[in-house]
């Protein structure tokens, strides 16, 4: 970007640095703490309370600026959230302190899972309650597909790359590396070609 | 317990990690792909279990790589799994933060976006029908996750009161 472009009117990086608070390292760390470990059933409905309405480091547009971000890149929304997050407040400090606030307490909680996992896994009421849990966790995941294709374009481009996609990994058990690769380089072609 | 081989699964959930556009969930069929039909490493079971839980507990949801690591090999496995997921996004993240913060509007960014979105979907779709047909040994739980997915469409319940009540239901030996 040329320096001789005007700001854009939408507040832009240059026009809320004065008001971008001072928030340090520790204090990242313990509130991205404080969201993870509150977060039963998805960690971003939190990160929104905690950053946006109790703490007022980021503006709602700000937010969703983010997420949109974060979305593109590959990798958890959140924990990507958190790098960005971090680093504007603090640098690389700050985004490391974010980052490890936001996966450190999760670490410890599924490591003592795991211990129990190990050790009563095997016990016929555990089994029982685990068959359960996976059949609804096999639902939210298939939910949360659903709810995606609501963004989707009501034309043939997307509901191909779709079910491509879906045939390969899901019914054929092709490696994701190939099916992604392979058709990666055609859907954004085809996505671009439908912009212009 | 197989001893999992650490470095192969570590290059491995890295170059997958690059890959996971709209979360962890669009490549959990390639780590179930990876661990229990090419290494059988775990049975299906197993994985579906260990990811219920990673459900279940509270946290980013990517997390259940850090359980599914320790199932694998204890500590180091944990410790492996979770930061060959995590640190190759990180640094693309931290890399992009500075290129792409000024403009996030750009065409070839909306391309990318747009055109990756689908293939997320159906990525994250046939996780779903992977650990169903994991989870799903017989019709009942097979109208558990239909009634999830019918719940979870029409309100905004907590994910978490329907793992509770899954949870409930196989203790009651309604499934």
């Amino acid at each position: 970007m040329s320096s001789s472009h005007p700001p854009n009117e939408n507040d832009s990086d240059s026009a809320r640095d004065p008001v971008t608070p001072r928030i340090g390292p520790l204090e990242l760390f313990l509130a991205f703490s404080q969201l993870a470990l509150s977060g039963f059933g998805g960690v971003l409905p939190w990160a929104h309370r905690t950053l946006v309405e109790r703490k007022g480091w980021l503006t709602q547009r700000e937010f969703v600026d983010t997420l949109a971000m974060g979305q593109l890149l590959p990798g958890p929304n959140i924990g990507n959230m958190a790098v960005m997050i971090g680093y504007r407040f603090a640098g690389y400090a700050g985004a490391a302190a974010a980052f490890a606030g936001l996966v450190g307490g999760p670490f410890l909680i599924m490591i003592a899972a795991g211990i129990l996992y190990r050790n009563y896994g095997a016990l016929p009421l555990v089994q029982q309650a685990l068959s359960g849990m996976s059949a609804v966790a096999a639902g939210l995941v298939l939910a949360t597909g659903l709810k995606m294709t609501a963004s989707l374009k009501r034309n043939w481009r997307p509901w191909l790359f779709l079910a491509l996609s879906l045939a390969g990994v899901g019914a054929l058990r092709w490696p994701l590396l190939a099916v992604v690769g392979g058709l990666a380089p055609f859907a954004i072609a085809a996505a671009w070609g439908e912009k212009n | 317990m197989d001893r999992a081989d650490l470095p192969a699964l570590a290059l491995h959930f890295a170059l997958l990690s690059l890959m996971a556009i709209g979360g962890v969930s669009a490549i959990l069929p390639d780590m179930q792909r990876y661990v229990v039909e090419v290494n059988r490493w775990l049975s299906g079971t197993q994985f579906a279990d260990i990811y219920a839980i990673g459900q279940a507990a509270p946290g980013p949801n990517m997390m259940f790589v850090t359980l599914l690591g320790w199932q694998l090999s204890g500590w180091a496995g944990a410790i492996v799994a979770t930061l060959a997921i995590i640190l190759p996004p990180i640094m693309l993240t931290l890399a992009v933060t500075h290129l792409h913060a000024n403009n996030p509007d750009a065409p070839l960014g909306r391309a990318i976006r747009s055109g990756l979105g689908p293939i997320a979907i159906g990525l994250t779709l046939a996780s779903g029908c992977i650990l169903a047909q994991s989870a799903d040994q017989s019709w009942r739980t097979a109208l558990l996750t239909a009634l999830t997915i019918a719940l979870m469409l029409r309100t905004k319940l907590n994910p978490i009161w329907l793992i509770a009540a899954g949870a409930v239901a196989g203790i009651c030996g309604i499934l």
